[in-house]
């Protein structure tokens, strides 16, 4: 048998005293062979590539290349083994070429010579199939796009052992078919490949084998051959889970949330959203899908009262009386003023919902803190209502006073949907609210979603995980660069319908 | 070639403040060690005496403890104005012209209506002046911040200069005698405008106004309203603006603040110390007091701890300075010494190192 393209032994990686990220984790990839590491967030999958590729240093263990040990103290010491990491998250400088950022940093002798070195990225681009403009800049690129810049920068450093962090997190359906077909060719001409995903239907379609991590623990390996949806699942959560979305009917859907032909530009004028229509009704889950960045943030952070419009119009039809209030131009303390119960868990938890370095109670506060008269907060209110969101909602923290950054995400979730629907509201917005979640979390979010829908809610859910979507929601909008693509039936469409949506274009005319 | 490397870096749990504490005892032994020996190769002095020294320096005398007492007071009051200001994440580099800026309307004040006002009315005209003028001088970078998003650091060290400027002009245009370039002690005689001495001290009452502005400024940001907006904005301005917080106003409210307090240390300076305006009234405290916030976390009542350290310091190492007839950069060196291990010391209180060869015992 050949040598192994990386053998790891008993890599332990720990931060501080409690936070183990990786324990004894034993691993081997072949040349000419994919293999996938699975794991719920959370479970040290990035934190064992970020060792092989240089970021980390692990506190024990032994690493192997090519059956010889070694010692990756930087990325640099990585190339040198012929190892390449493809992020999660880009690193391409926006205003360069693709030949330029590929070229970037490398240690040539002599001059740059861009002609040479974008024939060079044609020709790798021609042998491995991948669909390429050397000269395009980056600021002009879809995702997938600057994601194979930065898989043929990593080529063209002459890598023949690849990881991928999770690569398929912002591609469509169709978009991942292709990077799939580009890996298959990859693994043919005899690279080692490492792509971290947590889409179990992925792993089964692209992988040879399956190393499972769970809690920074190394399960076992499994060839992918030989096993099914249900055993991964067991041993990446520990034990059965059932995956069942209950959708209930709509009772009495009425509208709720009007929103007309809106058009809005972000801060450099570009347009993000034009002639945006649509109505979200109450007692329905509405679910919004498209490639990331498409403007779904732009359109709740919009109808929030975040983003200024410059057209268009936003009507809430209150549900008691039925009279039309309308929200264009209003900020959101004044939408609260009127009484609309608008809540809004936006996709930057700690960013925009949370505040980092407060603690639960501090947080709850955040909605409530002008109740009451005087000078002074009022913290009994805040304290009673983190209790019983903690309680109710089974928030593992230290105390409702520990800092909620350093929470895991599916807690810090937890606190903010938890405050958001004890607002009692009945619009309540979602972007991304499973994003980073382990399994057992994202069913809980799922199912206060539906709670919400069946008390008579206006639910609006932007979704990316289009099983999910199709699961979940009554109906589902696509939003494709701004536009509305088109509004479907989530009961009878199908996962090909909405990705052929998610690409449309939309002529500007139309 | 396989080669571990020498240490590697790891982040530590929280510390239990006990462990923390003992952590930046130890820098300031291992500082005084440090810098004991630095004086003996340097000097060839005992360290021991030159310590001794930089004690009596400080407390040596009544007189000493209180001019001590009165330094740090002020040093704290400017720290206590930036508070607010850094919580927000706004970077006040200014206290030192806001004091001016205090106190030089209080200096106006003091010097054109002397004779005219009684002096309870006097110096509560001081005071209104002397706040209002830090409070201006600290909202003008903070509504350019607001409103068009000027880097607020520059803004407010431009703004020192043109208070030191203006208080340069107006001393040498009001100078007594004509063209000495000094005002000297304001109303000599009458005493008016002067804080009263209490018990016969005359710094006791500005220690006292500190003392309860600190707790103030501590109530301040801990429980109120505003305190609490003050931190959301430092923290995340988007959140802020999630939840309806005017980000602007809460801008513009706080550095009024901040310049306030500023103004009040001026009022402090010029009604209840010198008696006279300078440049050099607000003697770089402006920025000392940069380094007073940082080093007590932005928490007022540490500040007490800090701003004494930092007073004590140079007091100390001033005498040093004079009493062994040494350049009074050395007096620096020491105390730059002891600065920079309590500074150093958070590291190691936030991370640990692991040396090569201490896996292979940890594996066992």
């Amino acid at each position: 048998m050949s040598v192994p393209a990386i053998e790891l032994k008993n890599i332990t990686k720990t931060f501080g005293k409690s936070v183990v990220a990786n324990k004894n984790v034993c691993l081997t990839v072949n040349y000419g062979e994919i293999l996938a590491i699975l794991g719920e967030n959370g479970s040290g999958k990035t934190t064992l590539l970020n060792m092989i590729s240089g970021i980390y240093y692990p506190d024990e263990g032994q690493i192997f290349v090519n059956g010889e040990e070694v010692s990756i103290t930087s990325p640099k010491d990585a190339f040198k083994y012929k190892i390449g990491m493809i992020h999660q998250h880009f690193k391409l400088v926006d205003v360069f070429s693709a030949t330029e950022n590929i070229i970037l940093g490398l240690e040539d002798d002599g001059k740059y010579d861009i002609k040479k070195a974008s024939l060079k990225v044609r020709e790798i681009a021609a042998q491995y199939g991948f669909e390429i403009d050397p000269d395009k800049k980056i600021y002009e690129m879809s995702v997938s796009e600057k994601q194979t810049v930065e898989i043929i920068k990593v080529l063209y450093r002459g890598a023949d052992i690849l990881m991928l962090d999770e690569p398929t997190a912002v591609l469509t359906p169709q978009e991942t078919r292709k990077l799939f077909a580009v890996l298959r060719k990859m693994k043919e001409s005899g690279k080692a490949i490492v792509i971290i995903t947590h889409k179990l239907h992925e792993v089964l379609d692209i992988s040879d084998k399956v190393a499972v991590l769970r809690k920074g623990e190394y399960i076992g390996t499994v060839n992918t051959s030989e096993t099914n949806e249900g055993q991964l699942t067991e041993m990446m959560v520990g034990k059965k889970v059932t995956l069942n979305i209950d959708r209930s009917d709509p009772v009495d859907p009425t509208d709720r949330l009007i929103v007309a032909h809106l058009n809005c530009m972000n801060r450099d004028g570009f347009k993000v959203l034009s002639n945006v229509t649509f109505t979200a009704k109450s007692g329905e889950i509405l679910g919004i899908a498209g490639i990331a960045g498409s403007g779904q943030r732009e359109l709740l952070e919009t109808i929030a009262g975040l983003q200024p419009m410059v057209t268009g119009g936003v009507q809430y039809i209150v549900p008691e009386t039925g009279k039309i209030e309308f929200l264009r131009d209003k900020t959101p303390l004044q939408i609260r003023e009127m009484g609309i119960r608008l809540s809004f868990v936006p996709e930057d938890r700690l960013g925009m919902g949370l505040v980092g370095s407060m603690g639960t109670v501090d947080n709850m506060m955040l909605r409530s803190y002008r109740k009451g008269k005087g000078i002074f907060l009022r913290k009994q209110e805040p304290k009673a209502l983190a209790d019983k969101i903690i309680e109710e909602l089974e928030v593992v923290t230290p105390s409702a006073s520990t800092p909620v950054r350093r929470l895991s995400g599916g807690n810090v979730q937890k606190v903010l949907v938890g405050r958001e629907i004890a607002a009692a509201p009945t619009v309540l917005m979602a972007a991304y609210p499973v994003r980073g979640l382990d399994i057992n979390s994202s069913y809980l979010i799922y199912n206060l979603l539906n709670e919400q829908k069946k008390n008579g809610v206006a639910v609006i859910f932007v979704g990316e995980d289009l099983d999910v979507l199709l699961g979940l929601c009554d109906r589902i909008m696509v939003i494709g660069s701004g536009t509305v693509t088109g509004i479907v039936d989530a009961r009878t469409t199908t996962k090909e319908e909405i990705g052929l949506l998610m690409t449309k274009e939309v002529r500007k005319d139309a | 070639m396989h080669k571990e490397p020498l240490f590697h870096i790891v982040k530590r749990e929280t510390l239990p403040w006990y462990k923390s504490w003992g952590v930046r005892l130890l820098a300031v032994v291992c500082a005084l060690i440090v810098a004991g020996l630095i004086t003996l190769f340097l000097t060839g002095l005992n360290p021991i005496k030159v310590y001794a020294t930089m004690i009596d320096g400080a407390i040596g005398t009544q007189r000493r403890t209180w001019a001590l007492m009165q330094k740090t007071a002020m040093l704290l009051c400017i720290a206590l104005a930036l508070t607010p200001a850094f919580r927000m994440r706004f970077w006040n580099t200014g206290a030192e012209g806001q004091v001016l800026a205090g106190g030089m309307c209080c200096a106006v004040i003091m010097l054109k209506l002397g004779d005219k006002l009684p002096n309870g009315l006097l110096t509560l005209l001081m005071l209104v002046a002397g706040v209002l003028g830090g409070a201006i001088w600290g909202v003008i970078p903070a509504i350019f911040k607001a409103k068009w998003n000027t880097n607020e650091t520059l803004f407010t060290l431009m703004m020192n200069y043109i208070a030191i400027q203006i208080i340069g002009y107006y001393v040498l245009e009001w100078s007594v005698p004509k063209g000495s370039g000094s005002i000297g002690v304001i109303n000599q005689k009458t005493q008016a405008g002067w804080l009263p001495s209490i018990g016969g001290q005359a710094y006791l009452i500005n220690i006292i106004v500190v003392a309860v502005l600190t707790v103030l400024v501590y109530i301040y940001l801990t429980y109120s309203k505003h305190g609490y907006e003050i931190s959301v904005v430092g923290e995340s301005e988007k959140t802020a603006r999630y939840i309806g917080i005017d980000v602007k106003k809460v801008i513009i409210r706080t550095m009024c603040l901040s310049g306030a307090i500023c103004g009040l240390a001026g009022f402090l300076l010029v009604s209840g110390a010198d008696h006279t305006i300078t440049k050099d009234t607000a003697g770089g405290n402006g920025f000392t007091a940069i380094m007073v916030c940082w080093l007590a976390k932005f928490n007022p009542i540490w500040m007490v701890l800090t701003s004494l350290l930092i007073c004590f310091l140079s007091k100390g190492a001033g005498e040093i300075a004079t009493m062994f007839n040494l350049n009074l950069s050395f007096s620096d060196i020491i105390t730059g010494i002891i600065i920079f291990f309590i500074v150093g010391s958070e590291f190691f209180i936030n991370y640990r190192l692991i040396f090569r060869g201490h896996r292979k015992e940890a594996n066992s």
